[in-house]
This record gives C-alpha cells, structure tokens and sequence, in this order.
C-alpha cells in the first residue's frame, strides 16, 4: 500500500486545489487529474494484494488493462470533454461562485480533512492496511465533494461536486480491490451516472428553461 | 425463470419504443405488465430458486415485494392508455418504454441477493423513472427532475459506500470478502463491530434518502408532485418500498450480527423524525399532488418506525407496505383526474371537486380518510397493529407521540381536501370543459377495492407470506448457523 501513497497526498492537494479556485476550467482539469491518477492506481493496488498467489492467468490481466483504460479514459477525458461541451452548449458562465466564498471553504476543507484523519484512527484496520493513508484520504474527497455539491451555485459545479465524491469512495475501494471482485465495475457505472447528468443538460439545454444555470434558479419549488 | 421476470419488461420496452403509433404504444404498457404479473404469480409459490450462483434469488422477504410491485405496477399501467390519450399532442415513446424499463430494476432490487448488484438496480430505478418525471417539458419538472437525479444520485453513492464498508467489515470474518448476502448473513457473527455501525449508518442515510425519510426527503415532493399521475403514483407506491426493501437487508445483515436493537433505534428516532416533519408541513401546502406527497413522507417514516419497534410491529410494518402502497396508488391516481379536469393543482383554487369530478372528487376524499387510517380500510388494520405492539413492548412515550403526529396530519390533511371538495363549482368562464372518463377512474375503483378488501380481510396467503418474511428477517442468521461449518 505504500506505493499509492504519494498518489493519495496528490489526491488530498488537489482537493485543496479545487475549493480554492474560481475558475471553472480549472476545477474540470483538477478533477480529471484526480480521476485519472487514481485509476492509474487500480492496477498496483490490484497486483500487490495479488502477490505470492502465483501468476496470474492472462484473462485476469486482460480484464485489469481493459478496466484501467476505461477509468482513464472515461474520467480522464470523456468526462472533461462532455462538461466543457456543456459549458459551451449551454453557455454557462466561466466563473464559479460560492454561497460561502474562497477562505471559509478552504478553512472547512482543512478542517475535513484534519477530522477524516482521526476518524480514521478509531475504525480498526485489518493487519497489512495499518501503514494506509486509505480511509482518510477516502472520507477528506468525499467531504470535499459534499462541500462543493452544497455551497457551489452552479449546476455544472454540482456535478463536479458528485465526481469528487465518487473519487473518495473509489480511493476507499482500492482497499478492496483482491478481496471484492465487481467492486471496480460497479465505479465505473458511478462514472456513466455522471455522464447521463452531462448529457442531460446538454440535451436539455437546461439554460434556455433556466437561465445561467444556476441551481440558485433552480428554486420555484420550495415549501 | 428469473430471468424471464426480469428480461421481460426490457423486452416489452423495447417493444414500446418500437412501435411507432403514439395512440398503441401506450397499450404495451399493460400487456407488459401483465406477462410480468403472471410470471410473478408463477414464481411466487416456488420460493428459493435462484440463478446466477446465488445472486439473484427469490426469499420469502423478496417476494412479498415481488407480488406487491406486480400488481401494484398492472393496476398502474392500466391507467397508462386512458391518460396518454389525453397528451396525444407529446410523444411518449421515452415514457412508455422508460416505465417497463422501471418494473425491471424494481424486480431486479426484490431479487438480488448481490449488495452490488443490488445497488445497481436501485440506481437504474432513478435512472428510468427520472425521464417520466420529465415528460411535461417546462422548466418546473425540469427543475424537480435534477433535484431527483442529483439528490438520489448522491445518497446512492453513499450507499454504494456503505456496502463497500460493510466488504471491509467481512475481511475482519477472516473468509474472502464478498458482498453476497447470503454469506453476509452468515458470516455476520464474525464481521467488525464498528465497520457495521458505519456501514448500516451510511447505507441507511444512503437508501432512506431514495425512500424519502426526513431529512432527506427534499426531493421527493418536488418530484410527485411535477410528475404526471401515474409516474407519481408509481413512484410513491411502488419505488418507495422498493428502497425500503434495500434498507431491510442491510437490517438484515446487522441484526443477524446480533446489533439489532442499535439499527431499531435508528429506525425509530428517523421514522418519528419523518412524520413530525410531515405533522409540521402539511397544513402549509397548496398543492394537491404535494399533500399527498407529504403523506407518502408520513408513511415511509411509519415503516420506520414499526421496524424500530421489532417484534409484532415488523408483520404490521410489511403488511402497512402494501396497504400505503396501494392506498398512494388510489390516491396520486385520483388527484390527478381532478388537476385533468381542473387544469390546476392549487388547493386554493379547486372548488366543489364532489359535483364537478364526482368520482374522482368522492375517491380523493375517501381515500384521504384511508390513508389517515379511518376504519373499514387497510391502512386501519396495520397501523393499529404497529400501534398495539409499541404499547405493548414498552414503548409508551414513542407509541403517545406516534398517536398525536397521526392526528396532526389527519387534521391538516382532511382539513385542505373537505375545502376542495365543498362549495361551488368553477364558474363556466373558468372551466376547462373537460371530464373523467372510465378508463381513468376504473383502475382507481381496482385500488379502493383492494384496499377496502384488505381493511376488512387479510387473505390467508397474504398472511402466510408475510409471517414467512418476518421469520426470515429474524431467524436466518441462527438456523443457518446451525449448520456444520
């Protein structure tokens, strides 16, 4: 588990990253990278509890390629390319804003990921997972996704919010991997969820029955 | 066979974007429903047989929903062709095909003995009905759909969290980790206590977010109230329970592990957090459709709370799953022949409902008075067995408030619905002109019927099935602990 570690700290700063911009393109490419770096990781979280089982039958490896590729690929570039189309398509503005600002944010992000820590102390580990940087930086990318789903007044920005938090539990997934054999499959259709979002405003334009996009328009019906 | 249950409605959904008239399509629909109802009718008497190494398979739990999502789903259907007649101007091709899409998933949440797997199916429910709440194309059910799509996709993803926590709380039982239920259970002695807390938590919050239960629940009048009368209904009666049904094999799992009573007490405290919630709202609402919502609010959280009581209440808990269900169908069915014909779903403006839409104006007001648990009607009988069981363990203070949040919202929900349906009819000025006719009011009568069978008879198979599922809820973890390992 110590080789993804570094990956996991990547991780962790980009969450930092992505609460303390405003700008929208760069939010998309933070989260791509994020995405990507971390199903670049699937395949030596995979091999590692895979060791002293003896080689491995080609098909396995097949599969682990084909899955690594499509994790990339789908959150590494199909994502960013459908949410920048919807940006275009539906004319949605570069700037994010946010119900709480910049600072508060990143104060709470910090604070998150401060609390994910020691939460992650008191769940016992089994033996071997000890050492892991896993579960905290598992809850921190969720909390970060949460922070951004409720303060964000974008759509779009919402969507962001919900990738974030597929990212953490992908990262606590890797803990799983030998052990749960769908586990991975089943993120991957988390991802396919977010591309129906995307193609749902582009589709719908959801600009022209609401203008800018905004979720704060998003709010004839309330009690 | 199995299979076939599933299978089929995707079949007859494809068949429904095949066929390119806007005036048959709307037929398949039933006729889908209908192979899918015979199917279950077959199954239903062979409980156990399973497929796909044991991740599908029909329990005892699994097929009091099974039964109840068929029927309640063919009832719905039939209104299917007397209410699109009437939206002739729209295609509902997407419509058609994404409501058989639904009965799919839902058949794949009773079957699936997969928490993955399962979990799969319980996002294609959200994925296959929020094209249905968008079939009116304006900007209000456009905004209802994305807080459907966005707010249950988020809870899903922490249940999907929550069923990861609980593979990590199975590597503890030292077998290979898995997520098939069956082994869960029986392994649950083993699993790590505090993994089960969280995963139970977070599932719980995951799934109750889709079953509506407070505070959760924002999406969900939103959604009933925008989308058109038998996507409501179907939602309420029918995707509802499905969602409880995930939340009830997590229940499983963690009272098999001998951590029932921290689970009931969850329940409990979150079934009286959603009909408070319910009892404070309701008076407030001007909108037909979102009265009843909030009722369907009501009664998840009653679900809640007979499962939070335990014992006897958990037969009265199944058994009112039914009754609610079929009693939202009834009700989201009739309300919305009255917004046909009155053109307007605010509360303040429907007048003289009883001599304008007399069958449905007497329906919607009957059955308001069924579902706020007037006698001769099922949802009398279950919850008077919750009730009568919370006295009877000790609970007298959740049992007291349970009675007096049942007031609160039989006095604001009766209160709105007796004012629309007295006083005058609508001036002709004001008038749309249009009428129900049977084939909109006929599946209607279906529901009352059935309701008011139920209220006063509770067929014995029904009876027996559901004491095979109480049994099967409580006693799994020990009988097959029994056997040698």
């Amino acid at each position: 588990m110590q080789t993804i570690e570094p990956v996991l700290v990547f991780a962790l700063l980009l969450n930092f990253f992505i609460l303390g911009n405003s700008r929208m393109w760069a939010v998309i490419y933070a989260v791509a990278v994020q995405g990507a770096a971390l199903g670049a990781m699937y395949p030596i979280a995979h091999q590692q509890g895979l060791y002293g089982s003896g080689p491995e039958p080609w098909s396995t490896i097949a599969w682990l390629t084909v899955l690594t590729l499509a994790i990339i690929g789908i959150k590494g570039i199909l994502i960013p390319r459908l949410l920048f189309r919807a940006m275009r398509d539906a004319d949605i503005q570069w700037h994010i804003e946010s119900a709480i600002g910049i600072l508060p944010s990143l104060l709470i992000g910090a604070a998150g990921a401060s609390l994910a820590l020691v939460f992650a102390r008191r769940l016992p580990l089994v033996g071997g997972h000890t050492s892991a940087l896993v579960i905290p930086a598992a809850l921190a990318t969720m909390l970060t996704g949460f922070l951004v789903l409720i303060t964000r007044k974008l759509v779009l920005s919402q969507v962001l919010g919900y990738i974030l938090l597929e990212n953490g539990i992908f990262i606590f997934g890797l803990l799983l991997i030998e052990a749960v054999p769908i586990l991975v499959e089943l993120g991957v259709v988390l991802d396919l969820v977010v591309c129906v979002f995307v193609m749902g405003i582009i589709i719908n334009h959801v600009n022209r029955s609401l203008p800018a996009a905004t979720a704060e328009h998003l709010s004839t019906l309330r009690e | 066979m199995l299979i076939w249950l599933i299978g089929g409605p995707v079949l007859a959904a494809m068949i429904a974007f095949a066929v390119p008239s806007n005036r048959w399509r709307p037929w398949v629909v039933p006729l889908g429903a209908l192979l899918h109802l015979a199917l279950t009718c077959y199954c239903a008497n062979q409980v156990d047989i399973s497929a796909f190494h044991n991740w599908l398979r029909l329990d005892p739990l699994g097929r009091v929903f099974l039964v109840f999502v068929s029927v309640f789903f063919f009832i719905c259907a039939l209104y299917a062709p007397g209410y699109l007649a009437h939206e002739s101007e729209r295609s509902n091709r997407v419509l058609c095909a994404c409501l058989l899409l639904a009965l799919s998933a839902m058949t794949l949440v009773t079957l699936s003995h997969h928490l993955g797997l399962m979990w799969i199916a319980v996002e294609a429910t959200t994925l296959s009905t929020a094209p249905c709440i968008y079939f009116n194309h304006n900007a209000r059910s456009l905004e209802a759909t994305w807080k459907y799509l966005l707010i249950c996709s988020v809870g899903l993803a922490l249940a999907l969290f929550g069923s990861f926590c609980l593979a990590y709380a199975s590597l503890f039982a030292g077998e290979p980790s898995t997520l098939l239920f069956d082994d869960l259970v029986r392994e649950a002695t083993h699993l790590s206590v505090p993994w089960l807390h969280v995963a139970f938590i977070v599932t719980f919050v995951g799934y109750g977010t889709k079953m509506g239960l407070a505070p959760m629940h924002t999406w969900l009048p939103d959604a009933h109230g925008e989308s058109p009368a038998m996507v409501s209904a179907l939602l309420s009666g029918a995707l509802l329970n499905v969602a409880f049904l995930a939340i009830l094999r997590m229940y499983h799992i963690c009272a098999a592990a001998g951590e029932g009573p921290f689970a009931r007490r969850i329940m409990l405290g979150m079934g009286l957090a959603s009909m408070g919630l319910t009892a404070v709202s309701m008076s407030r609402q001007r909108d037909i459709k979102r009265i009843i919502a909030y009722s369907s609010i009501e009664h998840m959280g009653m679900l809640m709370f007979g499962m939070g009581v335990g014992g006897v209440a958990v037969f009265g808990a199944l058994l009112h799953m039914i009754h609610n269900g079929l009693t939202k169908g009834w009700l989201f069915l009739s309300a919305g022949n009255v917004y046909y014909v009155y053109g307007t779903k605010d509360t303040g403006k429907i007048r003289g409902m009883l001599r304008r839409v007399p069958w449905s104006g007497w329906m919607l007001l009957v059955g308001v008075f069924a579902i706020t648990g007037s006698p001769p009607f099922g949802p009398f009988v279950s919850e008077f067995q919750i009730l009568s069981t919370t006295f009877k363990t000790g609970h007298l203070s959740a049992g007291l408030l349970f009675l007096v949040l049942l007031l609160l919202v039989f006095f604001g929900m009766a209160g709105i619905v007796i004012q629309c349906s007295l006083g005058p009819c609508p001036e002709p000025s004001e008038d749309t002109g249009r009428h129900e006719n049977v084939a909109m009011v006929l599946p209607v009568l279906f529901y009352m019927g059935l309701i008011l069978l139920l209220g006063v008879y509770t067929p014995p198979f029904l009876q027996q099935w559901i004491n095979e599922a109480v049994a099967f809820l409580q006693t799994a973890a020990s009988s097959v602990r029994l056997l040698p390992q």
